[in-house]
C-alpha cells in the first residue's frame, strides 16, 4: 500500500500540528542547518557561482522559451540513439504508459529510482492496482515505502524520522516486502545502511524491468543523467534488461556542454557536496552495456499552464535541488508533510499551486507559507524569484471565490485613500471614537488582532495638525 | 495514446504566445564562468579530494605499476578479480589472482559479478577539483555492471587524463558513449544525514595514479 497527499488539509492546519511536536522540529532544525553549512561552504570555494547561476538560469529559460523545438530534438535524438519517446499529458496516462510497458516485459516486479516525477503522478499506486510491485530503492524512500509514510524532503524524503524509528520501521516490515533485518539490528546508521544493502542486494541482482526519473535529459545528444549517492541508481540503470524513465518535459538541457554547468550547480547547492558520488549518462542504448530496451515517457501534467504563466513559468526552471527548502524558516519549523504536497517548502509553495490549477483549498494556502524574506531566492542555483511567484500567486487566491469580508475591506479601503475628503472624514470618524476601540476585535476581525495590537489612533491626524500649524503662523 | 504527442506540442506552443517569432531559438551561451578555478596541482587536489570521500590513493610511477596493482590485490585478499577486455596485460603482470574476463561480447552475469573479489579498469578522465572519475565503456574500464557489483574497485589514472575542472572535463567526453562519474565510494547520508560509506555500488575504491618521475 502506498500513501498519498491526497486530502491533506491546508497549510496553517498542517503547520500548527507539525511545529507542536519537537521531535520533529529537533531533527529539522539539525538537518537543514547541517545542510545549509554545507552547501555555503561549497558554494563559497568557487569565484565563479554568481556566473555559474546566471547561466543555468539563462539556459533553462532558454529552452523553456523554445520547448517545443527541443522537445522535438529530444524525440528524434533518443529515437536515433535506439530509444523510444512517449508522451503523456496527464499523470493518468503517464501511469497508463508504464503499466503497458511493465506489462509487456511479463515482469509483475520492478526496482525503482527516486524520481518525484514518479512521485507527483502517483506512478506506485497505479502499478499496485495493476498488479505489478514497485520496489523503492533509494535508501530513504526505502524507509518511507515500508513505514507507509509520505516523503517530506526533496534529496532527503526522510529526514523527519530519526534512527530509533528507521531501526522499528526495518524490523518490523523488511520481511514483507523480501529479506528481512537481520537479528539484533541496532540503530547506527551503518547497520541500518548494511540493512538496506542486505534487503535490495538480490532484488538488484534479479529484476528485470527499472523506473526512474531524470535530472536532465540533452536535446543535441539525446543523453539522460541521474545523480544520486548510494549506487541504488547504477544498478536499477544498469543490470534489468527495461529501462523505463518518466521525465518531466522541463527536464531538457539544449546541449551536452551545458552540462558543466549543471554539474557544478546540483550537486554544490543539493548535498553540498563538490560531486556527489555517483551519476549516470546514457544516450538510447548501448548494444552490450546496460538495458537493451529503453523508453522515455515525456510527461506534461500541467506542466504547460505552469509554461502559459509569464510570471509563474520560472518554476520551470528547477532542478530540484532543495536548497530552498534547506534555507526556509518556514521549513525549518513545519518540516515538508505540512505542505501537503510531494514538492514541499518554498519551490513546493509555487510549483504545485500552478500545476494543480490552485484547485483545492490546499493549493491557495500554499502561496501564504512564506514569510517572503529571500532566503530561497538567494540559494537558489538557477535564481528562481519565489517571492515574486508568491505574490503573483497570492493575487490568484484572493481573485478567485470567497474571503469576502477581505474583499469588502479593500474595496472600502480603495474608496477611503482615494480620495482627500473621503479619507479626512474617515479619519475624523476615527478619532472620535478613540477611546472606544477595543485592543482585540470580534468576530471575524479577531483572527487579526490575535497576533496583533490595533494601532492606536491619534488625537488629531497629520492633515489635520499640518493644516492647523500653517493657519496659527 | 497517438494524440498525446500532438496535444503536449501544441499546448506548449499556445503557452509560448508571449515569446516573438523571431527570437532566435539557438542559444549563443556566455560562458563567463570560468573553465577552471586554480586549486592548485592537478595531481595534489584530486588525491586530497579523493581521499576526502574516503577513497584510498597510491601515486606511483609507471615502472611500479604493476607491482602496486599485485599489491593492492594481495592486502585486499582478493583471489578473483574481474577485468574488462581492453585492460592491458602488463597492468596484472605480477599478480597471480584468477582474471575473469569480460566484455560487450563476452559478459559475465549480474550473479557472476556478485562472485569476484573486485574489479581492475582504467579510466576517460579525471577531474581534480571534484575528484572525480569518469568512465566511459571503453574496453580498457568494460561494462557499466563490471564497476559496480563486486565490492572493490581498483582504477588506474594516468595523469595526462587529470584536467582541473568539470568544463574541461564535459569537453573531453563523448556523449553516445555510456558515462559514469564516480566520486568516491558508494555513499548514503539519509539516516540523519551521517554520512555512511559503501551501500550498493563498491564499497571501496582504491585509485592508482600513475605519474612519472616529473
Amino acid at each position: 500500500m502506498s500513501a498519498t497527499f491526497l486530502g491533506m488539509p491546508p497549510f496553517p492546519e498542517a503547520a500548527r500540528a507539525a511545529v507542536e511536536d519537537s521531535q520533529l522540529r529537533h531533527n529539522l532544525h539539525k538537518a537543514t542547518h547541517t545542510i545549509r553549512d554545507k552547501r555555503g561552504q561549497a558554494v563559497g570555494e568557487l569565484d565563479d557561482w554568481a556566473e555559474l547561476r546566471s547561466e543555468g538560469a539563462a539556459i533553462k529559460e532558454h529552452t523553456l522559451r523554445h520547448l517545443d523545438r527541443y522537445l522535438e530534438q529530444v524525440e528524434e535524438s533518443v529515437q536515433r540513439a535506439g530509444g523510444t519517446v512517449h508522451w503523456a499529458s496527464d499523470a493518468a496516462e503517464a501511469n497508463a504508459i508504464v503499466t503497458r510497458l511493465v506489462h509487456g516485459t511479463g515482469q509483475s516486479d520492478v526496482v525503482k529510482v527516486k524520481s518525484m516525477a514518479t512521485q507527483e503522478i502517483e506512478l506506485n499506486r497505479a502499478l499496485e492496482q495493476a498488479g505489478i510491485t514497485a520496489y523503492e530503492t533509494d535508501l530513504a524512500e526505502l524507509i518511507v515505502q515500508l513505514g507507509q509514510d509520505l516523503p517530506s524532503h526533496i534529496l532527503v524524503p526522510a529526514i523527519h524520522l530519526g534512527r530509533a524509528r528507521i531501526r522499528e520501521i526495518f524490523l518490523e516490515h523488511m520481511a514483507r516486502w523480501g529479506v528481512p533485518a537481520p537479528q539484533g539490528l541496532t540503530d547506527d546508521p551503518r547497520a541500518l545502511a548494511e540493512a538496506a544493502r542486505v534487503h535490495l542486494r538480490e532484488r538488484f541482482l534479479n529484476t528485470r524491468t527499472a523506473i526512474s526519473g531524470a535530472n536532465f535529459v540533452v536535446a543535441d545528444s539525446g543523453t539522460t543523467v541521474v545523480l544520486e549517492s548510494e549506487g541504488n541508481g547504477r544498478m536499477c540503470l544498469t543490470l534489468p534488461e527495461t529501462l523505463i524513465s518518466v521525465v518531466g518535459i522541463e527536464k531538457i538541457v539544449p546541449t551536452f556542454d551545458d552540462l558543466e554547468v549543471f554539474m557544478q550547480l546540483l550537486p554544490r547547492s543539493s548535498t553540498g557536496e563538490r560531486m556527489n558520488p555517483y551519476t549516470s549518462m546514457w544516450s538510447g542504448v548501448a548494444p552490450g552495456d546496460g538495458p537493451q530496451e529503453f523508453h522515455l515517457v515525456l510527461l506534461d501534467n500541467g506542466r504547460t499552464d505552469v509554461l502559459a504563466d509569464t510570471v509563474g513559468r520560472q518554476a520551470l526552471r528547477c532542478i530540484r535541488c532543495s536548497a530552498c527548502l534547506n534555507a526556509c524558516p518556514v521549513y525549518e519549523r513545519t518540516g515538508g508533510h505540512a505542505y501537503g504536497s510531494v514538492y514541499p517548502g518554498p519551490i513546493g509553495a509555487i510549483l504545485t499551486p500552478q500545476l494543480q490549477g490552485m484547485s483545492s483549498e490546499t493549493d491557495r494556502s500554499l502561496p501564504y507559507a512564506s514569510s517572503l524574506c529571500g532566503a530561497c531566492y538567494e540559494v537558489c542555483p538557477v535564481a528562481i524569484d519565489i517571492p515574486e511567484v508568491l505574490v503573483h500567486l497570492r493575487e490568484q487566491a484572493v481573485e478567485g471565490p470567497g474571503r469576502t469580508g477581505e474583499k469588502a475591506m479593500m474595496a472600502g479601503a480603495e474608496a477611503a485613500l482615494s480620495s482627500p475628503a473621503a479619507l479626512e472624514a474617515a479619519q475624523r470618524a476615527a478619532s472620535a471614537v478613540r477611546g472606544a476601540v477595543p485592543r482585540h476585535l470580534p468576530g471575524a476581525a479577531s483572527a487579526w488582532t490575535d497576533t496583533r495590537s490595533v494601532p492606536e489612533i491619534p488625537e488629531e491626524s497629520f492633515r489635520r495638525w499640518w493644516k492647523k500649524r500653517g493657519e496659527e503662523r | 495514446m497517438s494524440g498525446s504527442r500532438e496535444r503536449v506540442l501544441g499546448r506548449v506552443r499556445a503557452a509560448l504566445e508571449d515569446v516573438p517569432a523571431d527570437e532566435p531559438a539557438e542559444r549563443v551561451p556566455s560562458r563567463t564562468y570560468a573553465r577552471s578555478h586554480g586549486a592548485g596541482p592537478a595531481l595534489e587536489v584530486l588525491v586530497d579530494r579523493l581521499e576526502e570521500y574516503r577513497a584510498l590513493v597510491h601515486r606511483v610511477r609507471p615502472e611500479e605499476l604493476a607491482g602496486q596493482v599485485a599489491a593492492v590485490l594481495e592486502r585486499r585478499g582478493a583471489r578473483r578479480v574481474v577485468v574488462p577486455s581492453g585492460v592491458p596485460g602488463a597492468w596484472l603482470a605480477e599478480t597471480d589472482v584468477e582474471r575473469v574476463p569480460d566484455s560487450r561480447q563476452d559478459p559475465r552475469s549480474p550473479g557472476e559479478l556478485d562472485a569476484v573479489d573486485g574489479a581492475v579498469t582504467g579510466c576517460a578522465v579525471a577531474v581534480a577539483e571534484t575528484g572525480t572519475i569518469v568512465l566511459d565503456g571503453s574496453p580498457d574500464q568494460g561494462r557499466r555492471s563490471v564497476t559496480l557489483i563486486p565490492d572493490h574497485h581498483l582504477c588506474v589514472v594516468r595523469a595526462d587524463q587529470v584536467v582541473d575542472a568539470v568544463p574541461e572535463a564535459v569537453r573531453l567526453l563523448e556523449p553516445t558513449r555510456p558515462l559514469t562519474w564516480i566520486s568516491g565510494p558508494s555513499a548514503t547520508s539519509d539516516i540523519e544525514l551521517d554520512r555512511v560509506e559503501g551501500v550498493h555500488g563498491p564499497r571501496t575504491l582504491e585509485v592508482l595514479l600513475v605519474a612519472g618521475n616529473g
